[in-house]
């Protein structure tokens, strides 16, 4: 189309000092926005993110569904005798170990912001300082969600029933998401401190492997030899699937909900003020 | 107006045992364009991040606009725009998404951050491809969001690191045109580059860094003056009256006969590929001057037609040269080496 008017092209695509001045010769500066809108701003950056890179939702939606129907067909029988029985108890667990893997992603984009040079963009202006890195996390919440409602879906659609009922299995839901939140702060420093997205991604899942098999989502604890479920027992993934699975089984118990809630705190004074010194000094 | 608009004294920044910026002073008058010139690695980058808050400077100061960029870094933020291969926009958002997204974090409402966004966008004349993510966009359209986005809060200084490496010249006189524009403005620039001539068109003063140290410093005719030759080119209507030319040329500028030397060159005459073509090293002083305009007449003399005759001041490349000993690398059109030295 251009091959006709190529002069015109070349007119048209200069910028003119008329209209240029007018955009740079600002009237009025705004005020300074509050820590919230712009936690928020970058919240919803995340989201735009997420739309205009749907393959990101690819892993989180097609992970849970192949690890659901291959453990509940492949070894359901054999673990717990039949499918059904062994699909109520791992559905809670194939949850939180799929929201788990997600949180991965905080890491992975942070980084890959910082490569791109987009965080230098963010680094470079007056604002609350903790937002970039906050406000992806509060976007991440969207990601977990939907990565827990396939799920869920997906065990609906196979017979699985929660005990809990709707009420249970929402709060199980709402503290994966405040522990997914508290975990994330680990992955923000990977995302700071390595050299590339893929290699945030690859330490991360050498983490979470070890974490989420040796814990008792898959199977029950006490069928494992003693040293490993010395492990499993300290695995703070072993408490949380615990708890989920008492939400969701509608046995659960104040206790285990409190640990799940007291370990968030404590990851997240301990992980959040790191990610932050890591960030404010980063060259 | 004879306001700092930025000054560092002393600026050292070490990535492990390297120096990146060695004592770097700058000062840079309100309302003009700086320019720091010098190859890969020379620590432009790094000086240029410190200035604009995004590196803690190891030992010296910087202000900008009278505030210190470590102890009043968010004063500074509100001031600056930078852009440059850190500063970037988000390749997977369209351009106005980018822009809104920044606006919103100045602190602009809704309504006014998409305003904003659209003014931009049509001051950069990147209406037609507002909806389009980043990563469609050419490298020249390319650099004009990362200008505009840099623009958002009209800075009072701007600092633009290697904001034509890569671009076709048509992109890159399209950016010269932005920057003298936001100059004409009243802004400040701090521009890097390792393209001479840029520095050459733009600059009011320039830096010359290499290894991490300011080796030169002044304005670019100043520096080509200090260097204490300028050049004459000629170019002749008959190839073939060449050689007599040289020797003319060379007798003109020197005593003595010249000699033809390894390299073909005649006394001081250099002998380019353009069989055309001959330039000459002229001393600056008043006395080579002199000599230089000796030589017109004494082609015309032996019946030698010169359409084309100049006498200049070197190239910012000779000045480079002069200065380090060595020449200035081909600049890459990527320059991918300059990411060790920031990260």
């Amino acid at each position: 189309m251009s091959t006709a008017r190529p002069a015109d092209d070349l007119v048209a695509a200069r910028p003119s000092p008329s209209a240029l001045r007018a955009a740079v010769s600002l009237s009025e500066r705004p005020a300074r926005p509050s820590a919230l809108s712009t936690t928020l701003t970058f919240a919803w950056r995340a989201l735009l993110k997420i739309k205009h890179v749907p393959e990101q939702l690819f892993d989180v939606t097609l992970t849970p569904v192949i690890f659901t129907l291959m453990f509940t067909y492949l070894f359901g029988g054999a673990i717990a005798g039949d499918t059904s029985t062994y699909l109520d108890f791992l559905l809670p667990g194939i949850i939180v170990q799929t929201v788990l893997v997600v949180t991965v992603y905080t890491g992975f984009t942070l980084n890959t912001d910082i490569t791109k040079g987009v965080f230098d963009r963010f680094r470079s202006l007056p604002i609350w300082r903790p937002a970039p890195i906050v406000g992806p996390l509060l976007g991440d919440a969207v990601r977990y969600t939907i990565a827990s409602a396939v799920t869920l879906a997906l065990g609906l659609a196979l017979g699985y029933r929660p005990a809990g009922g709707a009420l249970g299995t929402l709060a199980a839901i709402g503290l994966l998401l405040v522990f997914a939140f508290a975990l994330s702060w680990v992955f923000t420093i990977l995302g700071l401190l390595m050299r590339t997205p893929n290699a945030v991604m690859g330490v991360s899942m050498l983490v979470l492997m070890p974490l989420t098999f040796a814990s008792n989502i898959f199977v029950d604890p006490a069928t494992m030899p003693s040293v490993l479920r010395a492990f499993v027992d300290v695995n703070p993934v072993t408490h949380l699937v615990t708890a989920i699975r008492g939400l969701m089984g509608g046995t659960a118990t104040f206790g285990d909900v409190l640990w799940v809630l007291v370990v968030s705190a404590v990851m997240t004074a301990v992980f959040a003020p790191i990610t932050m010194r890591i960030y404010r000094t980063r060259s | 107006m004879t306001e700092l608009a930025i000054e560092a004294h002393g600026l050292v920044k070490h990535f492990g045992t390297t120096r990146a910026v060695d004592g770097i002073d700058l000062s840079v008058r309100a309302g003009t364009v700086y320019g720091v010139l010098g190859p890969n690695g020379a620590g432009k980058t790094t000086a240029v991040r410190m200035l604009a808050t995004l590196l803690r400077p190891d030992a010296g100061t910087a202000r900008v606009l009278g505030r210190d960029v470590v102890t009043e870094a968010d004063a500074v933020r509100g001031l600056v725009g930078l852009t440059g291969q850190y500063a970037s926009v988000d390749e997977d958002l369209t351009a106005t998404e980018n822009l809104v997204v920044l606006s919103r974090l100045y602190g602009f409402s809704r309504p006014a951050a998409r305003a904003r966004a659209a003014d931009l966008l049509g001051a950069f004349e990147l209406t037609e491809a507002a909806g389009r993510q980043v990563k469609t966009f050419s490298g020249g359209m390319r650099r004009r969001i990362d200008l505009a986005a840099s623009l958002v809060m009209s800075p009072v200084v701007l600092f633009l690191d290697e904001p034509t490496t890569g671009l076709d010249p048509r992109s890159r006189n399209d950016v010269w045109d932005i920057v003298r524009v936001l100059v004409a403005d009243g802004a400040t620039v701090l521009l890097t580059t390792q393209y001479l001539d840029e520095a050459d068109q733009l600059a009011d003063r320039i830096a010359v860094i290499d290894h991490g140290r300011v080796i030169a410093e002044g304005t670019a005719s100043e520096l080509k003056s200090s260097v204490g030759s300028g050049t004459v080119h000629l170019r002749l209507a008959d190839a073939a009256q060449r050689e007599n030319a040289a020797r003319i040329v060379a007798e003109a500028l020197h005593d003595g006969t010249p000699i033809r030397d390894d390299a073909g060159d005649i006394g001081v005459v250099t002998l380019p590929a353009d069989t055309y073509a001959l330039s000459a090293r002229v001393d600056s002083s008043p006395e080579g001057r002199a000599r230089a305009h000796t030589i017109l007449p004494r082609l015309h003399d032996a019946g030698i037609h010169v359409p084309e005759f100049s006498l200049g001041q070197p190239s910012l490349d000779e000045v480079f040269l002069a200065l380090t000993g060595e020449p200035t690398d081909p600049p890459s059109p990527t320059a991918p080496e300059l990411s060790t030295e920031a990260s």
